[in-house]
């Protein structure tokens, strides 16, 4: 598989599960293991560092789960394929910014990737559709305790696996889920709910990471802490506090429709009409147009059939994936025509907006069922 | 804003100053535009305080700073440097400082998750029994008695093992 066809293939995140809902975006697990008997990626030599990626992705193509997965490795990658990768949250920042002896073994699905060399030996990764802790944890411990089979973590009693960050000791895990809360962001509340979320042990952080936060009202929450509880019981606390934030969002969504009704409309209609109309778009505004756009399905002012256009777009029109569509070098002009050709022949083809459902609304129907 | 202050990585003039308030205590760190793009504060999303502070625990102690790990020669300094261990048995190398860096990153400093039992047959399978029996004593006494039940079986599986220790293949 290359990254042209990884693109054109069917994806989890896009495609998985019973489709795209509202709010809850994706799921995601990842695990830190590390190899007994080698020092960890950041101290580790080149040549230390060339043993671990050529022995840990030779044993991980025996795993019978990993047969039809495909190994990229960081030196043969583009920068534009590294940041296709990012995009996808496939690989993180940190390892598309190293140039050689790291690499990624990556699910024919796109669910499921092994970062190799990046903090730790090895980051397992498993990402989902919508909100689903408990299969997303079944899915990445039966794939660990694979890996397990043969490969030697390094593990002791009382810590747990061991890290190279002692921060990720004990379980080495971090479970984060992407929210969409432009309910919480447009009526400003979305400081006190990190605020809140952070006091119980979690974080909050922005699309990738803080820098890039309010980008499309989208969050991940994820868990701080790793070591002294099991994973089940960190993942019922995050789902915990997952489901006091749905609740605050659709909270927040019905004093919008209740007191701003008229701005609302305003605002998800003169979204539709840039989408359908403009010719330069930078990545900031089509992510918090289509951000709206996806709002807009969650109230009924777009068919549900939409949900995963929109979300697919979100994925596409990201700088990355713009990028590798355009030939050769290109400037921010180039890349914002391209963009805005694509969402604009996206959505010429979409229905009206319908405005009427907002003066009818049954406002327990936006409530997500199954949280 | 504060001025003249050294970077507490090198000597240069500190420009970027990070505070965060941990047990009632306030911890601060001053670097260089240069080390702090070292060590991630540039980049939101690598960066993390409690890394920070992992690495400026305990730097005024003559204990820890002459410690090195005898696997792989990482030192107290590195560590400071980078917040990061340099391999496995740095965990014991570094023991004696261990619960100061450990000190309120994690609710507990001991670890209640899944154990890699193949991996640790490999290993020691005893030293896994007698974690085990650890894990079952806690969760009986947290009253989780699902994850003692769980515990319960592992030991008699693991118990079978290593009386007939010679029937286990295992993959090297």
């Amino acid at each position: 598989m290359t990254i042209a066809s990884l693109i054109k293939r069917k994806s989890e995140l896009l495609h998985g599960g019973a489709g795209p809902v509202p709010i809850v975006l994706s799921t995601r697990i990842r695990l830190a293991r590390n190899l007994r008997n080698q020092p960890f990626p950041g101290w580790a030599k080149v040549a230390q560092k060339c043993e671990i990626l050529s022995q840990s992705s030779e044993t991980l193509r025996e795993v019978p789960s990993l047969k039809t997965a495909t190994f990229f490795n960081i030196e043969d990658l583009a920068d534009t394929e590294k940041h296709i990768l990012v995009e996808r949250h496939l690989i993180s920042r940190e390892l598309s910014e190293s140039s050689h002896s790291a690499g990624v073994l990556v699910g024919r699905n796109q669910s499921c990737s092994i970062m190799v060399n990046e903090e730790d030996h090895l980051r397992i990764q498993v990402l989902r559709n919508g909100f689903d802790l408990e299969k997303t944890w079944k899915t990445i411990d039966s794939l660990d305790s694979k890996m397990e089979e043969r490969l030697d973590y390094a593990f002791a009693q009382q810590l747990g696996y061991l890290t190279a960050c002692p921060t990720n000791l004990g379980t080495g895990m971090r479970a984060s889920v992407m929210m969409h809360l432009p309910g919480l962001y447009i009526s400003n509340q979305i400081e006190k709910v990190i605020r809140a979320v952070n006091q119980l042990g979690m974080v909050v952080r922005g699309l990738f990471g803080e820098g890039s936060d309010a980008i499309g009202s989208i969050f991940q929450i994820s868990n701080q802490q790793t070591l002294g509880e099991s994973e089940k019981e960190i993942l019922a606390r995050l789902r915990k506090v997952l489901t006091e934030i749905v609740h605050h969002e659709c909270n927040a969504r019905m004093v919008l429709i209740e007191s701003d009704r008229l701005k609302l409309m305003d605002k998800i209609g003169r979204g539709y009409g840039v989408l359908r109309n403009s010719h330069l778009l930078n990545s900031k505004e089509s992510m918090s147009l289509l951000s709206l756009m996806r709002f807009a399905v969650d109230l009924g002012m777009l068919p549900e059939e939409n949900r995963s256009l929109v979300d697919q777009l979100f994925m596409e029109s990201q700088p990355g994936h713009i990028q590798y569509n355009l030939t050769g070098e290109s400037g921010s002009d180039e890349r914002d025509f391209y963009r805005a050709s694509l969402l604009r022949k996206a959505f010429t083809k979409l229905p009206e907006l319908n405005f009427d459902i907002l003066l009818e609304q049954d406002f327990t129907k936006l409530f997500p069922e199954g949280l | 804003m504060t001025k003249n202050i050294k970077c507490n990585s090198c000597d240069n003039l500190a420009t970027v100053h990070l505070t965060q308030i941990i047990n009632n205590q306030i911890h601060k760190i001053d670097l260089c535009e240069e080390c702090a793009k070292v060590k991630g504060v540039s980049d939101p999303e690598g960066f993390s305080f409690s890394d920070m502070f992992a690495g400026s625990i305990d730097s005024d102690s003559s204990q820890g700073s002459e410690m090195t790990c005898v696997a792989c020669g990482f030192t107290h300094a590195d560590f400071r440097k980078n917040g990061r261990f340099g391999c496995a048995v740095c965990y014991d190398s570094f023991e004696p400082i261990l619960a100061e860096i450990l000190d309120g990153m994690h609710p507990s400093l001991h670890h209640r998750g899944k154990v890699p039992h193949l991996a640790l047959d490999r290993v020691d399978n005893q030293t896994k029994i007698q974690f085990i029996e650890r894990s079952l004593r806690n969760a009986v006494d947290a009253e989780d008695y699902e994850e003692a039940a769980r515990f319960r079986d592992q030991l008699t599986a693991l118990r079978a093992v290593d009386e007939n220790r010679s029937s286990i293949q295992i993959n090297p």
